[in-house]
């Protein structure tokens, strides 16, 4: 196989690609995207960490190399940036264990 | 990394310690387009310098820090400082000029011994002047008493400070460097420094810690505002955020942590015309420890001197000339063109 792998690191680099069919869909896209992350009631900073969070939530490498480089040009150091990926990590477990609640009723209703 | 910061260049015998040893491990690169092309795009080659504002000295070598990405390979072990005789002849060529600003850097120019007389002199011609502060040396018992001195002259106070918080500024400058750089803060903002009434004007710097371009200087500096002041109850007027340049110590760390070829194509690619038109060597003329003059400190370590139409030394210092001069470049110039920009007065945009 040419190919072995799905992700490679190079392919961040074409995400532009992706406005080849539909290119309007694409720069509503990127606009918004630019926008979202403009220093606002939030800062870049802020945001930045924020997108490195949810980048190790959603698991995507893309994500979690972009927005580890982000984070650091918009002056977060690693403390902040591992705090940053504990939150995700809190919230990941957290919905798993909340879950747990569910699970209890479950077993109330139908167990003796 | 740990905070322990290496020694200089120098005194390992590096062979990165000689100016044309750098300049070949940037050459040998493959690189998308060289400078001078990317200035001809811009419409700006040769580049020539706009007006001289800011006359730069570089009174030495010696430091009380050896920081990781030190373009100037300064250290304790370093001995080169700029001579009185040298410094006579820089109050005379200022003397001809009206250029109002004097920027006094290093190594660690308080360490010079004639510093505080040339400061005066400096005052006495009526030119503003700043003082490239490393913190720290304010923190040193021979130097005790220099925010008092330096407020008294109302020197601008430019001092480093990689980050608002330890962790990257002790990993950048060295063990510890982060406490007593806090602790000059406090005392310089009791004398009035960065209070924005008092007229004493105080600045800090950053450059990244690693391989990669700082962020909005604009939004950086409305974060250290805030959490300088909530952590710490410090003031400053303005932050200027640098790019890292490519040579001297910062060389030898990207070539050590195999990052040198990604460094170089980052600051390719994000060359900026914009940036490119505000660069320093256009309004700072470099004067080196030994009075040999410069387009920019940078060029300085690199041992670039002006082009041989201007004069090269301070002793003949010619101001038509050196404003008709075509400024020196070479592939390190990237460093200052990328992005937003960077100078020793920060962003160019």
């Amino acid at each position: 196989m040419q190919n072995p792998h799905y992700y490679h690191s190079h392919d961040l680099a074409r995400f532009p690609e992706v406005g080849k069919n539909r290119p309007e869909l694409a720069q509503k896209f990127f606009d918004w995207y630019g926008a979202v992350f403009a220093d606002g009631a939030l800062s870049a900073r802020e945001k930045s960490l924020i997108a490195l969070a949810v980048a190790h939530a959603v698991q995507c490498p893309y994500c979690i190399d972009a927005y580890s480089k982000d984070a650091l040009e918009k002056g977060s150091d690693l403390d902040q940036m591992t705090e940053a990926v504990h939150v995700a990590a809190a919230i990941r477990g957290g919905a798993s264990l909340v879950h747990g609640v569910q699970m209890r009723n479950h077993v109330d209703k139908v167990g003796m | 990394m740990s905070t322990k910061t290496p020694p200089s260049l120098l005194s390992r015998r590096s062979p990165l310690a000689s100016p044309a040893t750098q300049l070949e491990t940037l050459r040998r690169l493959k690189l998308p387009r060289e400078f001078d092309m990317a200035l001809q795009e811009a419409g700006l080659h040769p580049l020539r310098p706009t007006r001289l504002d800011i006359f730069q000295m570089n009174l030495g070598k010696m430091c009380n820090q050896t920081c990781r990405h030190c373009h100037v390979d300064a250290g304790p072990d370093r001995r080169e400082v700029m001579s009185r005789e040298t410094m006579e002849q820089c109050l005379a060529a200022l003397a001809k000029t009206a250029i109002p600003t004097v920027d006094l850097t290093g190594g660690a120019p308080e360490m010079n011994p004639h510093f505080r007389w040339l400061v005066e002199e400096v005052r006495r011609l009526g030119r503003h002047v700043m003082d490239r502060c490393n913190l720290t040396i304010l923190e040193t018992a021979p130097h005790a008493d220099l925010p008092e001195f330096l407020a008294r002259h109302r020197v601008e106070v430019v001092c480093s400070l990689p980050h608002y918080r330890a962790l990257n500024t002790d990993k950048q400058r060295g063990e510890g460097v982060y406490e007593k750089s806090i602790r000059a803060l406090k005392r310089l903002n009791a004398l009035g420094y960065g209070d924005g009434q008092s007229g004493l004007r105080l600045v800090l710097v950053t450059n990244p810690v690693g391989a990669f371009l700082p962020g909005s200087q604009g939004s950086l500096e409305a974060e250290w505002k805030r959490e300088l002041l909530r952590n710490h109850g410090i003031r400053f007027d303005a932050l200027f955020a640098l790019t890292n340049m490519p040579i001297s110590r910062f060389l030898e760390w990207l070539e050590q942590s195999g990052n040198l070829e990604m460094y170089l194509e980052r600051l390719v690619t994000a060359f900026n015309p914009a940036a490119a038109r505000g660069v320093m060597c256009r309004n700072t003329l470099s004067v080196g420890w030994d009075g040999q003059l410069h387009d920019c400190d940078f060029n300085q370590m690199l041992e670039l001197p002006v082009e041989a139409s201007a004069p090269r030394h301070i002793r003949d210092f010619d101001l038509a000339k050196l404003d008709a001069r075509t400024i020196v470049t070479d592939r390190h110039c990237f460093g200052c063109t990328a992005g937003a920009g960077s100078s020793c007065g920060g962003a160019t945009t």
